[in-house]
């Protein structure tokens, strides 16, 4: 059978920034397009994270997309998605037991305000005020009412399937090797499966596109970090806000099933063995449950059923790259989220798809997550 | 994993008669729920499990994941073996966390 393997647009990879975007380039009316995924839709970061939909402690170049897609996209997406995504808007609580903590929280906190998010300090007894059941170690928190959380693996599904019956083409089972310019643009990206073609062509494979994009010249600073996730049994409804603690011990929510999902790292993961696959660390588990245990001991009996582990894509200044690429026309790039692209990901796609369709992103401000940002020291 | 292509679903879902059985006792993950997934572009055992739950619950899949690859196979008319398998995660029995907690290894034991 001879498929077609030419379209206005490819997209490589196939996780919740690709879904989002070829949502949204179908909803302005460009649907001839293809997503090649290596594995399975969803199964890198996009399905493997603990669906923190936070602002709160994020680096201010990228709280443009995360206070857009709170305040529009959110709040409407099952609706607009058709299926329940889970977004909860209850507020997160970054927990902090020593004056050190507490220091880190203000720092963040100041810096957040000044680019007018509303997150403030609070004692621990207000804290506990919001969140009951936590330990009385906890002295202080910061306060970010307008976060919350959402399903993960719902919402990256319900981007796929809205995408795919609008009349996206997603093909999965293919692994991208590199872009090749025709006539000094973007056009050709090859596979195991052969040539695709593509007018438009965006890069967004996760930490894997970086070996994409060095194909065609263009090396961006990102490395991979193992990051992990565990979930309890279903519990009794606890508490619908998002947590973390200041020394990110663990972070994490109940969902609405009952299970809570709680994640985090267990130290030096950038130091470890490069695995190809997203093998879980023997220790981090453990590592986890006492971290969880210290802030809320009410756990301590519930049963861990699943552990999973998941890649970050850290770039070197800790915010992703967004950009259309001048010396590659016809390239677009959006990848090094660095742990927490699931909470803007609905403002990605639209950013994206305006750089594609429109030239820049003029909806959302995304100036500073430029590809060029990156210098030797002065 | 072998190539798929994935088009938008061009007939309407066709319900049948036993839709309601149970296939995932843990999360109680009928038929008719896995059947109208496949329908709308979900194509893996994995994805399936990930949109419905079915294979999340205590037993983590081991009651139910012949019955779900083998209705994943039939809605598609393709082999079993081109639907994927639940991929494994530890801990193999669930484990209370205080015990999970408890790695630190004895000093005196050791010797
Ligand atoms: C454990 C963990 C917890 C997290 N927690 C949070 C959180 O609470 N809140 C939050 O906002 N974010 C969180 N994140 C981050 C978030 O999951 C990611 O930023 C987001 O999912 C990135 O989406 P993506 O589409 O860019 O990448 P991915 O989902 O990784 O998708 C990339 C896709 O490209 C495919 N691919 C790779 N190479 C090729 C190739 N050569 N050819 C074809 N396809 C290829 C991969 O298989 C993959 O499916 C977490 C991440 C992890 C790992």
């Amino acid at each position: 059978m001879i498929e077609k393997s030419t379209a206005s647009v490819i997209i490589i990879g196939g996780g919740i920034m690709a879904c989002a975007t070829a949502y949204n380039l179908a909803k302005r009316g460009v649907n001839d397009i293809i997503v090649l995924e290596k594995k399975e839709i969803g199964n890198g970061g996009s399905c493997r994270n603990a669906g923190g939909v936070r602002q709160s402690a994020r680096d201010v170049r990228e709280l443009p997309l995360a206070m857009y897609a709170v305040k529009n996209i959110w709040p409407y997406l099952g609706e607009e998605l058709e299926a329940d995504v889970e977004y909860r808007q209850d507020g997160n609580l970054r927990l902090g037991k020593t004056e050190e903590h507490l220091d880190i929280l203000e720092k963040h906190t100041a810096k957040s305000t000044s680019a007018g998010l509303d997150v403030k300090m609070i004692t621990g007894d207000e804290a506990r005020e919001i969140c009951p059941y936590m330990s009385k170690e906890v002295i202080g928190a910061s306060w970010c009412p307008t976060d919350g959380h959402a399903n993960p693996l719902h919402t990256t599904l319900a981007f796929y399937r809205k995408a795919l019956s609008m009349g996206v083409t997603f093909i999965s089972g293919v692994t991208v090797y590199g872009i090749k310019k025709v006539k000094g643009r973007a056009r050709i990206v090859e596979t195991d499966d052969g040539d695709y073609e593509g007018e438009k062509i965006l890069l967004c494979a996760g930490y894997e596109s970086r070996k994409i994009a060095d194909t065609v010249g263009i090396d961006i600073p990102v490395e991979k970090e193992l990051s992990e996730v565990m979930v309890t049994e279903m519990e009794p409804q606890m508490f619908s806000v998002m947590l973390g603690t200041a020394e990110s011990d663990f972070y994490g929510h109940q969902t609405k099933h009952g299970s809570f999902v709680l994640g985090g790292m267990s130290g030096g993961e950038l130091y470890r063995t490069k695995s190809e696959r997203f093998a879980t660390y023997p220790l981090t588990a453990s590592c986890l449950c006492r971290g969880v245990i210290k802030y809320f001991p009410v756990l301590k009996d519930a049963k861990i059923v699943r552990t999973w582990a998941g890649w970050y894509d850290v770039t070197v200044d800790k915010v992703p790259v967004i950009d259309n690429i001048p010396e590659v026309p016809g390239l677009t790039i959006a990848f090094g989220f660095c742990g927490h692209g699931f909470g803007i990901s609905p403002a990605v796609g639209i950013a994206v798809s305006e750089l594609m369709l429109d030239g820049n992103s003029h909806t959302i401000d995304i100036s500073n997550l430029n590809y060029d940002r990156f210098k030797a020291k002065a | 994993m072998s190539k798929i292509i994935r088009k938008a679903p061009t007939e309407p879902f066709k319900p049948q008669p036993d839709d309601d059985l149970i296939i995932c006792r843990c999360e109680e993950i009928t038929k008719g729920e896995i059947r109208r997934a496949v329908h709308d572009g979900l194509r893996t055992v994995n994805e399936i499990k990930r949109w419905t739950r079915a294979g999340m619950g205590l037993c983590q899949g081991q009651t139910c994941q012949r019955n779900v690859q083998n209705i994943i196979a039939r809605e598609l008319g393709i082999s079993v073996a081109d639907v994927g398998m639940i991929t494994g995660r530890a801990p193999v029995r669930p484990v209370v966390m205080e015990v999970y907690a408890n790695d630190v290894v004895d000093k005196e034991e050791q010797r």
